[in-house]
């Protein structure tokens, strides 16, 4: 019998993962299980849609089990703990399982009531978010009532999934009320506790410049300390208010809650502080973490997950057959912005490298930091793509691990 | 590379003031800093913080976030924010003589 792997999570890291290990090796060389508490998958990257009625929430959803290969165990379990000493994790209602290899991948939880006030009065009223399907298709409905006054786009800190996704929000809920007739009514604001519209300062410098254009008023420095949902104000904890009609706020993120309960396993906020470039953890060489769940100074979005998840197979294997590991993940990060009107633009980046123009994935390509129509089809059919490629542990021909450097004009900040 | 002199010794610092070299730091120089932005008396509460950002810095090679100081550092967010008023985890940083926290993005 060969070695166990358990994977924690089966979202978007988790299921590529163990359909990526599946591929490289026999049963019998490898048993695979995936453990997760619910059977719904969601494509994440949809639930931006949803608010402005261009997605529709049950096509976002799928069976967690079905996206895996043939030859994966899949046990649906609430998690109590992981004992890193007896390499076991140990389930909320009883049971346990033993691993050889230990794969956290159970992503990022919203935590909404850790904000003052976010919760209270208003919430789900006039104080939503789209970072879960119940808010976004709440959303939705919040919009389609709307018929005027200041909607304020907040994220309350970092670090949050797809850091781009308020900025898109923003930027479509721009298109929407101008395709309503109903623009010159709506005041809107984006609020960010970071010092620009993104942390790197080229694209920075990009997305402010299509804030202005877009006339959405930029709030910088703005860590959200209180929400005042009855009198319509966002309080910074430097005492800055934000009026508004709607706010749109993305809820402080944490890891799962398990993971506050396992010795030794979870930073403070409940992240695992894998090596950023091994995904190992730090003297529990059986012990990786991938994706939302990985406590790294990456972004938290699929195609992050997606780059790792080469380097961690490969590290898997060089650990199991007793090598030194060599897989180097380098922070590498791709996301589609929309920007509203059927454009989006693309950026590349990764931990060292900031997003930069030119074109991707090498000197002919899809153009980086400018938008186009050809991105934003880009966009569209990623969900395809996501569902029959990259779940199923796919690579995509001349898309690798390493940022490509190919196609890339540096410029000075 | 720019530079600054702090308690007359000059410290290489990056474009925004940060120090690029914690080693060079003397608490001095962080009084120097800190009368800079406007923080005229340091108090035990402010150098709580202080030392915490510098030891966090020394093992995870960053500084942490205004969330990270409110649930380890034993001081409250809502406090950090009357300690230092312009941003807790920037300014401290920039008086703990520590390269500005990296923003996850």
């Amino acid at each position: 019998m060969g070695k166990h792997i358990v994977i924690l999570g089966s979202g978007t890291a988790g299921t590529m993962t163990a359909n990526r290990l599946r591929r490289a090796y026999d049963e019998s060389e490898l048993r695979i299980t995936v453990v997760d508490q619910d059977d719904s998958h969601v494509y994440q990257p949809g639930l931006l849609f949803v608010p402005f009625g261009l997605a529709q929430p049950h096509a976002l959803v799928r069976s967690r089990p079905h996206q895996l290969h043939d030859g994966v165990d899949y046990r649906r379990a609430r998690i109590d703990r992981v004992d890193l000493d007896a390499r076991t994790v140990y389930f909320a209602v009883g049971g346990w399982i033993a691993y050889d290899v230990l794969v956290v991948a159970t992503g990022a939880r919203l935590l909404p009531e850790e904000t003052e006030g976010l919760t209270g009065p208003g919430w789900g009223e006039n104080v939503l978010t789209f970072y879960d399907l119940p808010g976004a298709v709440g959303l939705h409905h919040a919009l389609e009532r709307f018929e005027g006054g200041r909607v304020v786009v907040d994220v309350a800190d970092m670090p949050v999934k797809c850091p781009v996704a308020p900025l898109e929000f923003a930027f479509l809920a721009d298109w929407y009320f101008q395709r309503r007739g109903i623009r010159d009514r709506v005041e809107l604001t984006y609020a960010t506790p970071l010092d620009g519209a993104f942390t790197k300062p080229v694209a920075a410098k990009a997305l402010s410049g299509l804030l202005e254009r877009k006339g959405i008023e930029l709030v910088t420095e703005f860590t959200l300390g209180e929400v005042d949902g009855k009198g319509g104000r966002l309080v910074s904890y430097d005492e800055r208010e934000v009026p508004f009609d709607l706010a749109v706020v993305v809820p402080l993120h944490g890891g799962a809650e398990y993971v506050e309960r396992s010795p030794g396993l979870g930073d403070e906020l409940g992240f695992v502080p894998v090596d950023p470039h091994t995904l190992q953890l730090p003297d529990r060489p059986e012990v990786f973490a991938i994706g939302d769940a990985a406590g790294l100074s990456a972004s938290k979005a699929g195609s992050v997950a997606h780059f790792e998840g080469e380097v961690l197979v490969r590290n898997i294997g060089r650990f199991l057959a007793g090598q030194p590991l060599d897989g180097s993940f380098d922070g590498h990060a791709n996301c589609f912005v929309e920007t509203g009107f059927h454009r989006a633009l693309l950026i590349d980046f990764n931990y060292d490298t900031e997003p930069l123009p030119g074109h991707f994935p090498g000197p002919v390509g899809l153009p980086l930091m400018k938008e186009s129509h050809a991105a934003h089809l880009g966009k569209l059919a990623f969900e395809w793509l996501y569902w029959h490629s990259l779940l199923p542990g796919r690579e995509l021909p001349g898309i690798g691990s390493a940022m490509p450097e190919r196609g890339k004009i540096h410029l000075p900040a | 590379m720019p530079t600054a002199t702090y308690d007359g010794t000059l410290v290489p610092v990056d474009d925004e003031g940060f120090f690029t070299e914690p080693e060079r730091w003397t608490e001095p120089m962080g009084e120097q800093i800190a009368k800079e932005l406007g923080i005229d008396t340091l108090t035990d509460r402010h150098w709580t913080v202080i030392r915490f950002m510098r030891e966090q810095y020394a093992a995870k090679g960053t500084g942490p976030t205004v969330r990270v100081l409110g649930k380890t550092s034993g001081v409250s967010v809502k406090e950090l924010y009357q300690l230092f008023p312009k941003g807790p985890a920037k300014t401290a940083a920039k008086i703990a003589g520590i390269p500005k926290p990296r923003g996850c993005i």
